[in-house]
């Protein structure tokens, strides 16, 4: 059963054409990695997952994307539920400058969740996920900008965690991460496959190795290539994936 | 040549700045050197606690509390019209507006200030109490409300611009953030932007505070010039600047204790605006290092 199904989609930025029409599948409880020169369309795509360009004046999309068999751009469609199912973690770290523990229940609050009780579990349940619950237990209440940068990424993935999301989308989560931090998300995002279903725009395509099971590449608005992570790798099909993976551009 | 060439304009915007920094010097000292020779006749204590203010009178008494609540009752005033009012407009046009329309309308509302403020006394004088009249009957033809609402609608734009500034700041990032939880538009601006900007909203609320509490011809205009005791917004009051007005334009002798008066008040008023310069400098700092 697939959870995520891309049917004819092609995306503008103004008269700017930049996803051409493009289908994919993606099963639940797997790692979908997207790979692809800058200005590719990666980032692009994954946040039409859970509409995070509808704020972008000049943004336009034609065709259909269904998560667990619905339209998510179906007019009864209210984005904010769209987005309590789908997660996100982005490129910078971006808490918000209140403490560890608000950072973790945000998205709860903003559901109207108060309950104290409640809110510590998911805390804890959350931060342990995420791999920081013991840096931070002590320190629940100090400002998460006083956090290094890898502990304030994986705050940002607990906080995406603490709404049981089901979908994680990560717009290159270690890219501005040293190499123990990069190693610290890519050993989550394995953990957490578990329970969640998971896309992975990277740059780094050792790290697409490790971490996913299925590999996406996008040349110029197209996708070029959609296949196993090992296949893809070993034994590309298309000339441009080649060029790229051995690294004669992008 | 050239080196000759910078060194001259160097000099000149060294003496440019010592001027600046000597006028200042000078409006400090004679300030205080008036205020000195004021209070060897007048004690301290009577000047900080006695109730009544009437210098110009047979009777003269010398107590700054009616001109100090005169000054703040129209200042709250206009901070209660211009606060929710130019918060609203900050947060509309950071976190709703379009580009294009935030563009058109952020100059605009800036021409709000610019308008004379004799023009704003006349308009509080002529047209907002008569028109406050029909809802309110005995509000005195000189009062403190139609003078504070107008002081407030003339500050809107130092707090809608200032707050919008320190709106638009925050970064994108964070907004995303708060989308990406499923936060609304609203709990987004409220929940996050707000807070994120708090510092620099401060700021702006401080300053506004600081100009309301300096303004001088809408109270001159428009409140009356009678320095009373009173939170009721219906009364006439005088404010510390429309005081000093009425001196300076009386046939008060120069060098006499009634004239040394406006100094006391003036000092006074420095250190208001001063302490209140102050904060929002704190303020300000604060949130720098916040992004930094
Ligand atoms: N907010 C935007 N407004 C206009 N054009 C954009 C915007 N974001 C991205 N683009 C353009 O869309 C194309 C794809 O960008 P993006 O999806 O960010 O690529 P990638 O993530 O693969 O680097 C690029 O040509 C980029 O310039
Ligand atoms: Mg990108």
């Amino acid at each position: 059963m697939k959870q995520i199904e891309a049917k004819n989609v092609n995306a503008y930025y103004g008269d700017n054409h930049v996803l051409k029409n493009i289908n994919m599948d993606i099963m639940p409880n797997s790692v979908t990695a997207f790979i692809g020169p800058s200005g590719c369309g990666k980032s692009t795509f994954l946040r039409m997952f859970n509409r995070m360009n509808d704020y972008i004046e000049g943004f336009r999309k034609e065709g259909e994307i269904l998560i667990d068999g619905i339209e998510i751009y179906h007019k009864n469609v209210k984005v904010e539920e769209l987005r309590q199912k789908v997660g996100m973690v982005f490129q910078t770290p971006n808490p918000f400058p209140k403490s560890v523990y608000e950072n973790v229940v945000y998205g709860l609050k903003v559901q109207g969740v108060k309950n104290k009780k409640i809110l510590s579990e998911v805390v804890e349940r959350s931060l342990t996920q995420a791999a920081l619950w013991e840096e931070v237990k002590d320190s629940l209440n100090k400002s998460a900008l006083s956090l290094s940068g890898g502990q304030q990424q994986r705050l940002c993935i607990a906080r995406a965690l603490a709404v049981e999301p089901g979908i994680i989308l990560m717009d290159e989560p270690a890219a501005s991460l040293d190499p123990i931090s990069t190693a610290k998300i890519e050993e989550l995002i394995t953990g957490l496959k578990k329970n969640y279903t998971i896309i992975i725009v990277t740059h780094n395509m050792q790290q697409a190795t490790r971490v996913s099971d299925k590999t996406a590449f996008f040349y110029v608005g197209e996708l070029i290539e959609y296949e196993q992570t090992a296949k893809l790798f070993s034994k590309p099909v298309n000339a441009k994936t080649e060029n790229y993976i051995s690294g004669r551009f992008g | 040549m050239g080196k000759l060439k910078e060194k001259i304009i160097e000099s000149l915007l060294a003496v440019s700045g010592l001027l600046t920094i000597l006028t200042t010097i000078g409006i400090i000292w004679v300030l205080f050197s008036e205020s000195i020779s004021f209070f060897s006749h007048v004690p301290l204590s009577d000047f900080l606690f006695d109730t009544q203010w009437t210098p110009l009178f047979v009777n003269k008494q010398y107590g700054i509390l009616p001109l100090v609540c005169g000054t703040f009752l129209i200042s709250i005033i206009a901070i209660l019209v211009a606060m929710p009012i130019g918060l609203t407009i900050a947060v509309y046009l950071s976190e709703y507006a379009p580009q294009k329309f935030r563009r058109v309308i952020k100059p605009l509302l800036e021409v709000l200030a610019a308008v004379p403020t004799v023009v704003y006394g006349f308009f509080a004088l002529t047209v907002l109490t008569p028109f406050l009249q029909k809802f309110i009957p005995d509000l005195g033809s000189f009062n403190a409300l139609s003078a504070g609402i107008v002081m407030g609608i003339m500050i809107i734009p130092l707090v809608s611009s200032l707050s919008e500034d320190a709106l638009y700041a925050i970064p994108k990032s964070l907004r995303e953030a708060s989308y990406g939880m499923g936060a609304t538009r609203f709990q987004t601006a409220f929940k996050v932007a707000v807070p994120a900007a708090s510092s620099g909203i401060v700021v702006s609320v401080i300053l506004a505070i600081a100009r309301a509490i300096g303004e001088t011809m809408i109270v001159t205009i428009a409140a009356g010039q009678r320095p009373v005791i009173t939170i009721d917004p219906r009364d006439a009051v005088e404010t510390i600047t429309a005081y000093i007005v009425q001196v300076s334009l009386g046939d008060v002798q120069h060098g006499s204790l009634e004239y040394q008066t406006i100094f006391a008040v003036g000092i006074t008023l420095f250190i208001f605006t001063f302490i209140l310069n102050n904060i929002s400098f704190w303020a300000k700092k604060k949130y720098h290092q916040k992004y930094e």
